[in-house]
């Protein structure tokens, strides 16, 4: 068993703290995805887990076991690093099989075992050459039979993907969730593209300046983000903002001078009157004739998607984009009706950005995962 | 790699006719006349020279005293560099590792770099000195322990010591950067690998700098072949009884105090051909086995 608990656990470089008391839990055989923009903590907090950072305070244990002082070796973790950190004067097998040289296994073993693992990720040609010699995705798959050579409790993956082209990022994408599906190990992956925290997570992590935004699974980040910030860095082409004054009496939104929104009414008793900020995913408006909407937008452009379009409108001094499978073809300054269906508005609090309605129930989730 | 362009000639001309013209007055020039004596017997008092051939190779390839002193010379190039890259890379891979205080040990370090040969050379006489100086409590201890002055063996050591320790500054400084210029990543992965200290230096962080490792087994052979007069001066004079006569201080010692200068040009040549045999075999032989990556 290999569960991760991380429990107010904090980081500073002298004066600066960079990871402000971070508390989260992580299941045995869990996939987790840590996302965030650069310098948010995400690596330091990964790295404070392999035992590469220490700790500042907090505690951070593995499998119930405190490691805050233990040696990254005696931690049982295997990683994988952005730039792969092969070693560039041993041939592909001695990558592999250097965690086991290290631990004194007979040359014998060591070599059935690094052929067996470099069969597994599709290297077993290439185990005479030296890293210089390899293409980016092979140097890629030889840093991750390294780690899985040493059949780790925890693997942690610190942007492995970054350095690959988009297609091979796919790939590789597939490869790793395919091995984590094989070896069940306990997996913390860090990373800023959000297509990779989405599509691989059980549960993704969003920081934000040193602190947890939100932890839940991919579907409860993109359908509950718990804050303005979460919803405008999850969800691709991204969420449209808009500010507006929630009015009980009709049950709306008002937005500028004259667009409106509805909401259901029992939300907007609730609001009444409060500054908020409503979030609209692209794919979640469409368009109607003009007058007809809750708001009437300039059309801008479109950008073709293959599957669909993605149509720019101008509305007061902001630019709304609206995901749609129909093909129109608008005029440029041409007004169009933009609508979306009340379950599908988010409503933020226009000072603070959190969430109006679900936050409280998903922060208490949170906080119960890691009292466990 | 960027290239300068020159539109004329004569500016390019300009720029390196200064450094062309120090290397031919401090190097090609003193080469030639030593070349050219090493085929004359000069007289010592000046006055014409006579064209004698091999006459002074001949004559030295066939003095004892001169195999023995290329026998000390090679003795002490060889230990002081062991000596002088053992403790620079010991000291690097620790200065390396960022422990507390290690940016005033750096600079500590790199300063001996700045010291004279022949003020080491004084202080380490003083050091070692068998009755009045540190060694003289080891000899009171110890009776007969240590003598430089009467011990050809033990004047030797002493050289080397002091030799290798006016060396270790310059190794020390090109091994710090050759190991910060390993990312550090490499050795996290070794360490994630299960590799402790001791490992990875010698699994990963030596490897990776065998290029410097080269660069300053050349240099430092040639220097502690060349550049020994300082230190041999000051502490020894080349004794007792020849044991320290390096091959440059017997080239000063045969040329100004004997006033044989043929014979010393010759010892110059032979010197030089030496080195230079030494830096081609270097590069001929031991880079294959050079990591650059």
């Amino acid at each position: 068993m290999a569960e991760i608990s991380i429990r107010d656990v904090r980081k500073s470089y002298g004066k600066d703290e960079v990871v402000h008391g971070v508390d989260l839990a992580i299941y045995d055989g869990e996939f987790v995805v840590i996302i965030g923009p650069s310098g948010c903590g995400k690596s330091t907090l990964l790295r404070m887990i392999a035992g590469l950072e220490a700790i500042s305070s907090g505690e951070i244990a593995i499998g119930g076991k405190v490691v805050n002082d233990l040696e990254p070796r005696e931690r049982g973790c295997a990683m994988v690093f952005q730039n792969y950190a092969l070693y560039p004067h041993m041939s592909v097998a001695g990558n592999i099989g250097y965690a086991l040289k290290v631990a004194r296994m007979k040359r014998a073993e060591r070599d059935a075992k690094v052929a067996e693992v470099a069969r597994s990720v599709g290297l077993d040609e290439f185990l005479d050459r030296k890293p210089g010699q390899l293409s980016g995705g092979q140097r890629q798959r030889v840093a991750m039979a390294r780690a899985i050579i040493r059949e780790p409790e925890v693997f942690l993956f610190d942007e492995p993907l970054s350095n690959l082209d988009a297609k091979l990022r796919v790939q590789m994408r597939h490869e790793i969730r395919r091995i984590h599906n094989r070896i069940g190990a306990t997996s913390v992956f860090v990373t800023h593209d959000q297509h990779e925290g989405m599509t691989l997570a059980d549960r993704m992590v969003i920081m934000n300046k040193g602190t947890i935004e939100q932890i839940g699974t991919p579907e409860e980040v993109y359908d509950h983000p718990a804050s303005v910030y979460v919803a405008g860095f999850i969800g691709s082409p991204s969420m449209n903002f808009l500010a507006g004054t929630v009015e009980a009496g009709v049950a709306a939104i008002r937005l500028g001078n004259d667009g409106r929104i509805d909401i259901a009414a029992e939300r907007a008793k609730a609001l009444d009157g409060k500054l908020v900020q409503i979030g609209l995913r692209p794919e979640n408006l469409s368009m109607v004739a003009p007058g007809a909407g809750a708001i009437t937008g300039h059309f801008e452009f479109a950008e073709e998607l293959g599957s669909g379009r993605l149509y720019h409108f101008q509305f007061e001094d902001l630019t709304l984009t609206v995901l749609s499978a129909d093909k129109h073809s608008f005029q440029p300054g041409q007004e169009v009706g933009l609508t979306a269906d009340p379950v599908h508005v988010h409503i933020f609090d226009g000072a603070t950005g959190a969430r109006l309605d679900t936050l409280e129930p998903m922060r208490r989730r949170a906080s119960l995962e890691v009292a466990q | 790699m960027r290239r300068a362009y020159f539109k004329n000639n004569w500016v390019a001309a300009l720029v390196v006719t200064p450094q062309l013209l120090i290397i031919f007055i401090f190097f090609y020039w003193p080469t030639s006349q030593a070349l050219y004596w090493a085929f004359t017997l000069e007289q010592p008092w000046g006055g014409g020279n006579e064209w004698v051939g091999f006459e002074n190779f001949r004559y030295l390839l066939s003095d004892d005293r001169y195999w023995h002193s290329v026998w000390v010379s090679v003795v002490y190039a060889v230990c002081t560099t062991a000596l002088a890259m053992g403790m620079a890379l010991i000291l690097a891979l620790f200065a390396d590792r960022q422990l507390r205080g290690y940016k005033g040990v750096r600079i500590g370090l790199i300063w001996p770099y700045a010291v004279a040969a022949p003020a080491i050379g004084l202080a380490f006489r003083f050091i070692f000195n068998p009755s009045a100086g540190v060694a003289s409590y080891l000899n009171y201890a110890f009776p007969d322990f240590w003598n430089p002055v009467m011990n050809g063996d033990h004047a030797l050591t002493m050289v080397i010591i002091a030799g290798a320790w006016k060396q270790v500054s310059y190794s020390f400084i090109f091994f710090l950067a050759g190991l910060q210029s390993i990312p550090r990543s490499l050795t996290e992965a070794s360490a994630m690998d299960g590799a402790r200290v001791m490992r990875r230096m010698w699994d990963i962080q030596l490897p990776l700098i065998t290029p410097t490792v080269f660069f300053l087994v050349i240099i430092n052979l040639t220097d502690s072949f060349t550049d020994s007069f300082g230190i041999v001066s000051t502490m020894t004079s080349g004794g007792p009884a020849r044991a320290t006569n390096l091959m440059v201080y017997k080239i000063y010692e045969d040329g100004f105090r004997g006033l044989d200068y043929s014979g010393a040009a010759a010892q110059s040549i032979i010197l030089m051909l030496l080195v230079v045999a030494l830096t081609f075999f270097q590069f001929k032989y031991v880079e294959r086995r050079v990591h650059y990556s």
